[in-house]
């Protein structure tokens, strides 16, 4: 019995913390988050060269050969990090295309998403907040006709995965006739979303049945990211309260604020076992892994978005403002909650799939 | 991460469950005793096997184990799956007996602890005062030394089983010109004597579990006393470094949560069984999302503790979060019994109400109130929180008390 972090895991978390907090200072972070398309090549190439293009790809094509739970890991971390850009959308791609691509695919791609020369992403999300396989109603075949919207980075992805009716995967290149891309304004400006509309656009099957797979790991690591955001949120209120001063003392003397600062503590720290479980379900215990990820996804994205609204409540007036710092982590926080379905989505979804 | 329990683990198990099959239920003559002595009689034979009592010393009659969190567990597990007896419960097994070993003299373990330990003595715990709660170490029950002997005067509240105790560990001021925390002893009471009048005080659920307890020159030895003059405060505190039940309460949580499952599969609500109810349902969903946090963050202590590692300030965090998810229980299952939610929970079988009944219910609905009050309410639970896991400073009225 061993619920705990390997040291390599703590290594990881640990090198991703220190490469944040030495190359992206909030100062960095709000300039991207400012910016025309909110990636920053450098911090990508120095994401990259940690591993972090490639970390489930399989080592036979350049990857790590690493689990949902490291790469669950790394998205805590770089969460917390305030981390903008393309991670989340490149990586769910890149385990998409090791799940179900067939070995052409898996050749020509999974090599270059590892070293991040080429970027991934994917387009599951239709109008009328369709996200779920079961739900997507633009047809397959040789060519794609139709708009897919929400896609991460859609103006910077060199290759999309792309889910057709029926809950099938195929995969699309950027240069493929008949596609358009046309961003969309996010909440998150660390996070883009765009999105891309086909006509008789060219695209290449994927064998493998893994939309259900794909969508259990985006939800899994949406939950690490908004456990990321939530304790970045905890702490920022935790340390204002220790240096905010009112009436001749710190405002963390008074018991109004305490008590909101330990409901929200015990709203985000058992959720990082929740995460945990739900990452370690979809590595190895199969039978429970549906229905882990949907827990996980519903329970901790709502909680952090509380959390991210008190946060902004403990702050006072400074809290409310474009300059604290509360409004980068509480714009994640919806993000998470709403990419992928809301809550209450998966609640239902968590419901079915324990027979009730 | 690996949550098997690996092959010594397993052995283990087999071993534990080797022994069950063997004596529990009680087999032959045995089978005769009554419930009491059977139960007795094999508490014996587990503690041998080294089952139960593994925290306190052989002499004292335990089974004098190493602290291993992982066995304890599988114990744990594999008991209660036999409905077979554990240690002794109560708050003499829980608090007394850890602080006399670690703070008692000799003869005081010699005593009381083996007899405890076997269920042979009650106590229960003289702390709270109808001005002292929260506020604990501003208590005022009087102990003064005459001759050979403490003679106390005072009032207790809200102690529980004083009505059936043999023997109660009671804080006392006993050091009129020292400071609040300086001027507490810690001394042990026989509660069968005439300076003590024990009067039961009944609870909103009609019952009566916990007790006035009325100290009117009360006596007991003046070496009954744990610890020196003064110290009691500390001795209070003690705590031992023993095997710590961390996944016990997520599992009594896990427990409510599905009989409440149960209750929404089996009750008509709005002309259909409850759990296919959308709101039914969400509240459920939402539940479990909590109880399930809860529940895998035991693990982690479960780890963190056989490694003999910090678990961090998760552990400040299971009883607010167990009474949490009580309330919750409640709520939901007081909406899917309709009318039944009006009914007495006495007359409809109080506290021996058959557990899932429409009854036991509605118990549940005003005893969670009493589980988020009982051991520091819940928000004394948030100031612990705050406090020692998150490090914010103490409140400015507490501190002046405590003359920091």
């Amino acid at each position: 019995m061993n619920f705990d972090l390997t040291e390599e895991q703590q290594l990881l978390q640990n090198a991703i913390a220190q490469l944040l907090q030495n190359e992206l200072p909030v100062t960095r972070l709000r300039e991207i988050f400012e910016s025309e398309t909110g990636h920053d090549e450098a911090l990508w190439k120095n994401l990259v060269e940690m591993g972090l293009g490639g970390l489930v790809i399989p080592e036979e094509y350049g990857g790590a050969g690493m689990e949902l739970l490291d790469l669950a890991l790394a998205s805590e971390t770089l969460s917390y990090g305030g981390a903008p850009g393309p991670f989340f959308g490149h990586s769910l791609a890149a385990l998409a295309v090791s799940l179900a691509g067939s070995d052409a695919q898996k050749q020509r791609w999974l090599p270059q998403l590892a070293t991040g020369d080429a970027i991934g992403s994917f387009a599951f999300a239709e109008a009328g907040s369709v996200w779920q396989p079961e739900d997507w109603v633009m047809a397959g075949g040789d060519t794609l006709t139709g708009t897919k919207l929400n896609v991460p980075y859609s103006e910077l992805a060199d290759v999309f995965v792309v889910g057709v009716a029926g809950g099938g995967l195929v995969l699309v290149e950027r240069e493929a006739s008949g596609l358009e891309s046309h961003p969309i304004d996010g909440v998150d400006r660390a996070r883009r979303i765009g999105a891309l509309i086909f006509e008789a656009t060219p695209c290449e099957s994927m064998p493998g049945a893994a939309a259900d797979r794909v969508r259990d790991a985006a939800l899994v690591l949406l939950a690490a990211d908004a456990f990321g955001a939530g304790t970045r949120l905890a702490d920022m209120c935790v340390e204002y309260a220790k240096t905010r001063e009112q009436f001749g003392v710190t405002i963390g003397h008074f018991q109004a604020l305490k008590h909101q600062l330990a409901n929200m503590a015990i709203d985000i720290e058992p959720s990082r076992a929740l995460y945990w479980y739900a990452a370690h379900a979809f590595d190895h215990i199969q039978g429970e892994s549906a229905r882990s990820a949907a827990i996980a996804k519903a329970h901790i994205t709502d909680n952090v978005m509380q959390i991210a609204r008190d946060s902004v409540e403990a702050h006072g007036g400074i809290g409310f403002t474009w300059e604290c710092d509360v409004q980068l982590w509480f714009k994640r926080a919806m993000f998470d909650r709403a990419f992928f379905g809301v809550p209450s989505l998966h609640r239902e979804r968590q419901a079915q799939l324990a027979g009730w | 991460m690996d949550l098997s329990y690996g092959e010594e683990y397993e052995q283990f198990r087999t071993e534990v469950r080797a022994f069950l099959k063997d004596v529990w239920p009680p087999k032959g003559d045995e089978a005769e005793l009554s419930k009491e002595d059977g139960a007795r009689r094999f508490r014996v034979r587990a503690t041998e096997k080294g089952y139960l009592s593994r925290g306190i010393p052989r002499k004292y009659g335990g089974s004098e184990q190493p602290s291993d969190e992982i066995r304890a567990n599988i114990i744990r597990e594999e008991f209660s799956r036999a409905h077979a007896p554990m240690d002794v419960k109560g708050i003499g097994t829980a608090m007394l007996v850890p602080t006399l070993l670690e703070k008692g003299e000799e003869w005081q373990k010699e005593k009381f602890v083996e007899k405890t330990v076997h269920g042979e003595l009650h106590w229960c715990q003289g702390y709270s005062e109808p001005g002292s709660g929260s506020d604990l170490a501003s208590l005022k029950t009087k102990g003064e030394l005459v001759g050979d002997e403490w003679v106390l005067n005072g009032q207790k509240i809200w102690t529980t089983n004083a009505h059936t105790a043999d023997w109660m560990f009671c804080l006392c001021r006993t050091e009129p010109g020292a400071s609040k925390h300086a001027g507490i002893s810690y001394l042990l009471v026989p509660m069968d004597q005439p300076g003590i009048e024990v009067r039961p005080l009944p609870q909103m659920t009609g019952g009566a579990d916990f007790n006035e307890v009325f100290l009117t020159d009360a006596r007991t030895p003046a070496d009954h006393i744990v610890g020196k003059r003064g110290e009691g405060w500390q001795v209070s505190r003690s705590t031992l470094k023993h095997e710590r039940n961390s996944i016990g309460s997520a599992a009594q949580s896990a427990l409510m949560f599905q009989g409440l499952v149960h209750l929404a599969k089996t009750t008509e609500y709005d002309g259909r069984p409850g759990i296919e109810d959308p709101v039914i349902r969400q509240r459920l969903a939402r539940l479990e999302g909590t109880l399930k946090a809860h529940e895998y963050s035991g693990l982690r202590q479960l780890t963190a503790n056989a490694k003999g590692e910090n678990p961090g300030i998760i552990q400040t965090m299971s009883k607010l979060i167990a009474t949490n998810i009580g309330s919750e229980v409640a709520k939901i299952a007081l909406d899917l019994i309709g009318d039944d939610g009006m009914m007495d929970p006495l007359e409809s079988g109080g506290m021996m109400a058959r557990p899932g009944s429409q009854s036991s219910w509605i118990n549940q609905y005003m005893f969670s109130l009493g589980i988020a009050v009982a051991g520091g309410t819940a928000n004394i639970q948030r100031n612990v929180i705050a406090e020692r896991g998150l490090g914010l400073p103490r409140d400015i009225y507490a501190e002046r008390s405590s003359g920091k």
